[in-house]
């Protein structure tokens, strides 16, 4: 298991090099897998990472501290809330904020919402990998209604840049709970259209069980967080561990699965979902409706943030989200480390799974890991 | 395998009879939410103060001058040019916005065939979007800079009233860092400030606690910083942008926490004491804000200064116009010591005319600057005032200054609106007496500082308002004079100047009071001019008219303070020595420089 995969022959004339990436091949971005195939077996693979790199990490100690808000949601295009979110985590903390009640709550919500548009993206593309295309058009609609709220809410439908240290940039708007509760429903019932026609599909359950197995003492050793390690039978998650927000008021279960396979995993996806939108549902019917959102800052232009170092940490869609920050007392961040799940999953984790499965099974392994490159490469 | 599994895929078909959620667009418009962060717009509220370009993290923000722009104080006269190849919509600038005139539209898309056109100026290029009234604007509970302001300490009433301590007491470190961390540092103030300090940068000075540095930069443009850091018009917080949506910055407060906070023992240390003598000699006549101004630039740069003053000490209006309870002598002093120390020789008691003819002054030094300010009481104009209880607020104020008693009595009544007028009020409430002033207008209309007003009101002067004075009788008493007064309504002027206060004959008062301070403004006098040189001077209701650099048609002569401009404080007279300074050293070498 800790292994490196046995070396091949390539003079042999046996092997073909083949290239996954790194053009988008779908939701599993722009990384590149360089395969090396025996017939359309996989018989080794080595991950390749540097096309997305945008150096984030060193912008943001050329910004003060209100500038890094708006660039900390583009690390992870999918899940931006969760970069905004932590962001404004180790900076209120550092600076000494606390941010208002309604503020948790605001935010709570708006992190679910965003949990609950990822996982239909990704099951669109779980679906998609593994010629279920329909799934995808499904799913792909329902998340663009989350975006709808989205874009009531914060103002924008991707980068909503709305947490920022301090609390949240705005009050909900009129009518908001309403019309969450609508596109709620609508989610649930497309799950239950997608239960039939993906988890009880015999080519996708011929396809993905025993495919990508994770062992259960590969988990730990391999930094494998989030759905991954639940679906390899570890009931862990961050937001009954280590609660933040107002996770600690909220009903929900610890969904997981002891097969560890693409198909667990997809399986303990779709019902966190539905865990999600339980919490959803909570939030949107008990969340202060009224009080401030957010707390007294100070002159923003040149906020000084006293020296020190924090590590923030939030369970996100694919795993352990977190941000590490030290400051110096400068109006500028020292340094800031993102930690994306994508990194352990999508690199190391990714060149032992992908050893004996075949080509096509790649792209659904990989997705099935739901990792993301620009997470990857800050 | 189960049967189950091999027809239940088939269940897609059932969504196949649903509707498409596909928006058949152009022909469907589904129009963004009225929160979408969208283009942007820029309303006339705009000052150009370039907040929106300070927080801008992608540089997407110029600002650039506009042409056509209406010119008003407290205007940069620049706007906010976009650049859509930069922007990422976060929306900071809406946020930092400190007239909120900066928004967004929600519209989605923009297509032009126009090249240059995704780099605009929010509000004065015309864009397709301009008329749109929903899209992202900052909400009311959310804010990104710091509104209220840091109050500062200060006596009671009842105890301010008691004496003549000061009544400000000035910030704190830690207040003081506060107050200075609001200043968004966009420096619309420096224009407006007489003198042009750097304002910005000696709030920064206090923000990081480096006084040294502030104290270098108030030098720069102000040798009076202690006294202008109490009692200065502050024309700055007036257009200070952070009062469009809450308290300006209390510059003035910031400008004394720096000098509060450096003995003037170390004055000499930090300013440096070196003048390098350059032979020259320069007069100056009047030893006010404005002549020792113009002194300390003029020693600065090696002249030999001689100072003429007709009183017995330094400080002009400042000393004798400003009661202690606002500028403590000692801190008056603190700013004159220095000046003095690097050499200005003062001639005390000496009057220009009568002690020193103006004509051997003209002929002795190489230039001569004059700044005797306006120190003739004017007249009421009003029937009886010649009665020997009718006062004058200058004799009341100088005598107080001068450790005399004005003996107003137990009963004043205080005539006038402006700053002479509230000090006449507030020192005869601190000699005891009940006080009521008059004004002709309304209260609004006073041209003194609100802070005097406030303050007055606060020790309990009466302040009447639309109290025309009439006659003035009784002038067989020598203890008590009677005023008549009329009320006056106020009568909207039909040039769009401001109103104007008309008697009305039939709602006339009569009141018996032991004094009456007329505080109506005061003149110049400049008797010792002899006539051969004010015919090549150019006056304007007998004040002077300087040209460029104070200089007057007098080639030697340069002039300002009050004599000489018409704001009449001393923010202005220290410019006016300064920048005759500069312009004496520019007729006498030919150069700015040095």
């Amino acid at each position: 298991m800790f292994e490196p995969n046995p070396p091949v022959d390539l003079s042999s004339g046996k092997y073909l090099k083949l290239w996954q990436g790194p053009q988008h091949p779908g939701i599993t971005g722009n990384m590149s897998l360089e395969l090396t195939t025996c017939g359309d077996e996989v018989v080794d693979c080595k991950t390749h990472v540097g096309y997305l790199h945008r150096g984030f990490e060193k912008l943001m100690e050329r910004r003060t501290f209100i500038q890094n808000f708006p660039i900390v949601c583009r690390i992870a295009v999918p899940e931006p809330t969760f970069n905004e979110y932590l962001y404004a985590a180790v900076v209120e903390e550092l600076a000494g904020i606390q941010s208002p009640e309604r503020a948790e709550w605001i935010r709570t919500l708006n992190l679910e919402l965003m949990r609950l548009a990822s996982y239909l993206m990704w099951l669109g593309g779980i679906g998609a990998a593994f010629g279920q295309s329909t799934v995808y058009q499904w799913t792909v609609t329902h998340r663009d209604y989350i975006l709808d709220l989205f874009e009531e809410m914060t103002g924008a439908r991707v980068y909503h840049m709305y947490i920022v240290p301090g609390g949240v940039r705005g009050r909900l708007p009129e009518g908001f709970e309403g019309r969450c509760h609508e596109v709620l429903n609508r989610v649930e019932k497309l799950l239950r259209d997608v239960e039939k026609v993906l988890f009880n599909n015999v080519v996708f359950k011929a396809r993905t069980k025993g495919l990508g197995h994770i062992p259960r003492e590969m988990v730990d050793p391999y930094g494998i967080t989030g759905p991954n390690q639940r679906a390899a039978g570890f009931a862990r998650d961050l937001r009954k561990d280590a609660p933040y927000l107002v996770y600690d008021q909220l009903e929900f279960d610890l969904i997981t699965a002891t097969e560890s396979d693409t198909y667990a995993r997809a399986w303990v996806r779709y019902q966190e979902m539905h865990q999600g939108i339980r919490m959803l549902r909570q939030c949107l019917d008990r969340m202060p409706k009224d009080g401030p959102f957010q707390a007294r800052m100070p002159n923003v232009l040149h906020w000084q943030v006293p020296a020190g170092e924090t590590y923030a940490k939030a369970e996100c869609t694919r795993g352990e989200y977190g941000y590490y920050l030290v400051t110096d007392g400068s109006e500028y961040v020292r340094r800031v480390h993102v930690r994306g799940p994508s990194y352990t999953h999508a690199i190391a984790l990714m060149e032992k799974l992908a050893v004996g499965t075949n080509i096509a099974d790649i792209a659904g392994l990989m997705v099935s890991l739901h990792t993301y490159p620009p997470e990857i490469e800050r | 395998m189960s049967l189950k599994d091999l027809i239940s895929p088939f269940y897609v078909w059932q969504r196949a009879f649903e509707k498409p959620y596909t928006q058949k667009r152009p022909i469907e418009d589904r129009p963004g939410a009225p929160r979408y962060r969208g283009f942007h717009m820029n309303s006339e509220d705009c000052i150009g103060c370039g907040t929106c370009e300070t927080i801008c993290q992608n540089h997407a923000i110029d600002m650039v001058p506009v042409e056509g722009l209406e010119q008003r104080s407290g205007d940069s006269g620049l706007r906010p040019r976009f650049d859509y190849g930069r922007c990422c919509w976060c929306a900071l600038c809406v946020d930092i916005c400190t007239t909120r005139s900066l928004r967004m539209s929600n519209h989605y898309a923009w297509i032009t065939e126009d090249p240059d056109a995704f780099h605009f100026t929010a509000g004065t290029d015309a864009m397709p979007w301009n008329q749109n009234s929903l899209g992202y604007r900052r909400d009311d509970d959310y804010h990104l800079l710091v509104h209220e302001r840091i109050d500062m300490q200060a006596l009671g009433a009842e105890e301010s009233v008691a004496g003549f301590d000061e009544v400000m007491k000035g910030y704190t470190e830690e207040q003081a860092v506060l107050e200075a961390d609001r200043c968004v540092e966009c420096g619309i103030c420096v224009a407006t400030c007489p003198a042009h300090m750097a304002i910005p940068d000696y709030i920064r000075a206090v923000r990081q606690r480096d006084y040294e540095a502030g104290l270098r930069l108030l030098y720069e443009t102000n040798p009076f910083s202690s006294t202008c850091g109490r009692i200065c018009t502050h024309r700055c917080e007036t257009v200070c942008v952070m009062g469009y949506q809450g308290d300006p910055i209390a510059i003035r407060w910031l400008k004394r926490a720096i000098v509060d906070r450096v003995p003037a023992e170390r004055y000499r240390e930090i300013l440096g004491d070196e003048v390098v003598e350059n032979g020259r000699k320069v007069g100056v006549i009047g030893a006010g804000p404005g002549g020792m101004s113009a002194a300390y630039y003029l020693r600065r740069q090696g002249y030999a200064v001689t100072v003429y003053e007709s009183q017995a000490r330094a400080g002009g209006m400042l000393r004798y116009g400003v009661p202690s309870y606002r500028l403590p002598d000692d801190q008056l002093d603190k700013d004159l010591e220095y000046i003095r120390s690097l050499g200005v020789e003062v001639k005390f008691n000496t009057h220009i005319g009568r002690d020193v003819p103006f004509r051997q002054l003209i002929e002795d030094y190489d230039a001569l600057f004059l700044a005797v300010g306006l120190n003739q009481p004017s007249a009421l104009r009003i029937q009886g005032e010649e009665h020997p209880r009718v006062l004058s607020g200058l004799q009341v104020l100088d005598d107080v200054a001068s450790g005399r008693d004005p003996g107003v009595g137990s009963k004043v009544a205080v005539i006038g609106g402006g700053n002479v007028a509230m000090d006449a009020a507030r020192v005869s409430r601190r000699l005891g007496a009940d006080v009521t002033v008059l004004y002709r207008r309304r209260i609004e209309d006073m041209p003194a500082d609100p802070e005097e007003i406030h303050e007055s009101q606060a020790e309990g002067c009466k302040l009447v308002q639309q109290a025309i004075p009439v006659e003035i009788k009784n002038a067989a008493s020598t203890s008590q004079v009677t005023i008549v007064w009329g009320e006056a309504e106020m009568i909207a002027d039909d040039k769009g100047g401001r109103p104007r206060p008309v008697l009305q004959e039939d709602r006339m008062h009569e009141e018996t009071y032991d004094c009456i301070i007329a505080a109506i403004g005061q003149g110049g006098q400049l008797d010792f001019i002899p006539a051969e040189y004010r015919d090549r001077i150019e006056f304007k209701w007998n004040k002077f008219v300087p040209g460029e650099y104070q200089q007057t048609g007098l080639p030697k002569l340069f002039v300002g303070g009050d004599i000489a401009n018409s704001r009449a404080d001393a923010i202005s007279a220290i410019e006016d020595g300064h920048h005759a300074a500069r312009g004496i050293h520019r007729f006498l070498t030919g150069t700015l420089d040095g």
